[in-house]
This record gives C-alpha cells, sequence and structure tokens, in this order.
C-alpha cells in the first residue's frame, strides 16, 4: 500500500474497519487506481453485505450497482460484482463473489432495494438465478426471450429476428438469416492483442503451461 | 367547363409553379376576380386533395433513440416545421406520417406495427437515421430489427447518424414531392 492510498482518514477508518470485520488485512485488495476490493464466499454474502451496512465505521448503507462478470475458463464461471457506497463516510467498495453456473444467489432486496432491477437485469443478461427476489422477471430482453445475451457463448447475432408478416398480420420470429456475415475489421483493438514480433516476456513457465493447456 | 367570355383564362394544368411576376399575379387576380365574381373557382379534386395534404402532414411523435432529439429540433422554433402545417401528434389516429426516429428493437415492433395500423389512411412513413434504415450500428445485434421497413412499408429513407434537422426537413420535403405525384381518383 502506497502513502498516497492511506493519507486519508476515512480511507484509514475504512481499512481498518474492513480488516476488524472480516478478520485481518488479507480480506481486502486495494487496485492500482486505489479502488478497495474484497472477495468473499456465496455463502457468507448476505452476512458480509448486512454487516457491511450497518457497521458503524463502514456504513455502506448505499448499493450502487450490481453486476456480474463471465469467466467461462474458470470452474465458478461468473462473478457477482457488488458496488458499495458509504454516504456518511464518503468511500466506495466494490464486493466480488464468485458463482457456479448452477449456483443460486441469495437476494439482497430485503438490505438494499436498489438490488431488485439490477438483480433483474444479471438474471436476464447472465442466466444467474436469485433466491428471495421479489419479482424474478428478465428486465430488458424481449418478451420470450430465450438465452442469456452477455454471457460469452452467446452469438452476438442471436437466434431469432422479427418481420411483419403480411399473411398472420402480425409480427413474427423467424430464424436469424443474415445477408452478410459478420465481419471484424478493428484488427488492432487493444482487447484483440496486437500481433507484433514483441522480444519474448521474461520467461514463467508454469504459469504459460497452465494457460496452454486451459 | 371555362367561361369563353371570360378575359383571364386560367392555366388547367400548371406543370410547374409559377414564379412570383406578372404572371403569377395575373392568376392571383384571376382566381380572386373569380371568387368574388362567382362565389367559386373549379379545381382539379386530385390536385385539390394532395394540396391539403402535402400542406397538413401531421407527423405520429415516435422518438425511439438520439434521432428523437434532431426530429424535436426540426419541430423547435429555429427549423419550426410548422411553417409547412406539420404538427407532431401524440395520437396515431390523428396523424398523417411516421417518422420512426431512432433503433427498432424486437420488443419495440410489435408496438410500432401497432401505432401504424392505428393511423388513417392515407398514410406514410418515414425512415430517420441509420438504425431505422437498416440497423446501422446495431445492425449484427440479436435485439434490433435491421431496418423498420421488415415491420412497416416505408416512404422515405433519410440516412444519416443521426440526420441533421435539415436532413429531416428534406426528407419531409421529399415526401411531399412524392405525395404531390400521386392521383386519388382513378380514372379508367
Amino acid at each position: 500500500m502506497t502513502e498516497a492510498e492511506t493519507q486519508s482518514p476515512s480511507q484509514d477508518m475504512l481499512l481498518a474497519g474492513l480488516a476488524r470485520l472480516m478478520g485481518g488485512e488479507n480480506a481486502y485488495h486495494i487496485t492500482a487506481t486505489g479502488e478497495v476490493v474484497m472477495c468473499c464466499a456465496l455463502g457468507d454474502l448476505p452476512d458480509v453485505l448486512k454487516s457491511l451496512k450497518d457497521d458503524e465505521d463502514l456504513c455502506f448503507t448505499q448499493l450502487t450497482d450490481v453486476t456480474a462478470v463471465d469467466y467461462p475458463e474458470r470452474e465458478l464461471r461468473f462473478e457477482m460484482v457488488y458496488q458499495l457506497l458509504s454516504v456518511k463516510k464518503n468511500r466506495r467498495m466494490r464486493l466480488v463473489v464468485a458463482v457456479g453456473e448452477a449456483d443460486i444467489v441469495p437476494s439482497v432486496v430485503p438490505l438494499y432495494a436498489s438490488a431488485n432491477w439490477a438483480e433483474r437485469e444479471v438474471w436476464d443478461m447472465f442466466g444467474i438465478f436469485f433466491s428471495g427476489h421479489p419479482d424474478m422477471r428478465r428486465l430488458l430482453t424481449d418478451y420470450g426471450f430465450e438465452g442469456h445475451p452477455l454471457r460469452k457463448d452467446f452469438p452476438l447475432t442471436g437466434y431469432v429476428e422479427v418481420r411483419y408478416s403480411e399473411t398472420e398480420r402480425r409480427v413474427v420470429y423467424e430464424p436469424t438469416k443474415l445477408v452478410q456475415e459478420f465481419r471484424d475489421f478493428d484488427f488492432l483493438s487493444p482487447w484483440e492483442g496486437m500481433q507484433l514480433d514483441m522480444p519474448a516476456a521474461p520467461a514463467e513457465d508454469g504459469e504459460t503451461e497452465e494457460k496452454a493447456e486451459g | 367547363m371555362m367561361d369563353t367570355n371570360q378575359q383571364h383564362v386560367l392555366p388547367l394544368r400548371p406543370d410547374s409553379p409559377i414564379p412570383p411576376g406578372a404572371d403569377q399575379d395575373a392568376i392571383l387576380s384571376a382566381v380572386t376576380d373569380e371568387l368574388t365574381n362567382r362565389g367559386f373557382v373549379i379545381a382539379q379534386a386530385d390536385k385539390l386533395f394532395n394540396w391539403a395534404r402535402t400542406g397538413s402532414l401531421w407527423p405520429m411523435t415516435f422518438g425511439l433513440a438520439c434521432c428523437a432529439v434532431e426530429m424535436i429540433h426540426s419541430a423547435a422554433s429555429r427549423y419550426d416545421l410548422d411553417r409547412y402545417g406539420m404538427l407532431f401528434r401524440p395520437s396515431p389516429r390523428q396523424s398523417d406520417v411516421m417518422i420512426v426516429a431512432g433503433t427498432l428493437t424486437n420488443k419495440m415492433a410489435p408496438a410500432l406495427r401497432r401505432v401504424y395500423d392505428q393511423m388513417p389512411e392515407p398514410r406514410w412513413v418515414l425512415s430517420m437515421g441509420s438504425c431505422a434504415n437498416g440497423g446501422g450500428y446495431y445492425h449484427y445485434s440479436y435485439a434490433v430489427v435491421r431496418g423498420c421497413d421488415r415491420i412497416v412499408p416505408v416512404d422515405v429513407y433519410v440516412p444519416g447518424c443521426p440526420p441533421t434537422a435539415e436532413a429531416l426537413i428534406y426528407g419531409l420535403l421529399q415526401l411531399q414531392k412524392k405525395i404531390r405525384r400521386t392521383a386519388t381518383i382513378a380514372r379508367s
């Protein structure tokens, strides 16, 4: 931890509070940009959030966002991400929970009402189911939509497209038929990785081999 | 039809608009005279209908995305669609033209079609912007209709992302031209 990150007294208090609550400084880590991130097990999620909300030194009374990330190569495929804000202490933190494809996540709507639509969106986009949610429906996609678009294995163009049928006099769904396939011209995207002749990185044999196998 | 004793003879079918000047003044004064003398003028029903239709094209307020902002600009004081007798109507039953302004999603498609079906005939559709024309930026998306002409018949396509208010007005004037070309009464 650098000096800049610990300058503020409220940051100190936040970190001390986290360490006290979660039993040690290993409970959280701080990113290069100074964001506080904490991981916890799925089973502990409601208790952890409740103590983060109720603790006098933390007071994370606002849940600003709930979202998820898909990592298909991981054993526990998804990461649930809870963004918290403490208005009283002027601090933010992020709680990350690894979730498997078959896991059911306890809803945090009883704790934070703002999680209602956010959890519906996560269910819609990733197919992560929440237990104890008051209204577990899809939020954004079409009525009767199949699949979860933000999963990495969901095809960009989906499975169906719509058209007005003059004979049936209604909008009908048909399997997607593209006139032209999707073409990716963005060869230099930093996310795709530039394929330059770079000098080889210092070898970390074990790690690279694992990646190749996985 | 025409009174042969009449001094001024109205051209029955002006093929092109008559520019301001002595000719136009002569025709206008002839019309005025005829109105004061007889109380009526004779015109072609087709021309009259088209004059009425093009002079009061009421678009439906149907903004879907950012294009709607440009559509609002075209109606606001700087461009002022009111000059052409175009008033945005909040009801499909009172409108003549639907401006599809923005991305049409699969979820919205049935609603768009329903609104179109509720419009009385004759009705026209103007597709505004890349998304409404062919899906645009979202052409390959799982949730977007690849062109609103898959749902409703389109009369005029206005390109742009989004098209400027001027472009939309140009499109509407093109639509007026198209309407002027149509003949309502079928002749055998």
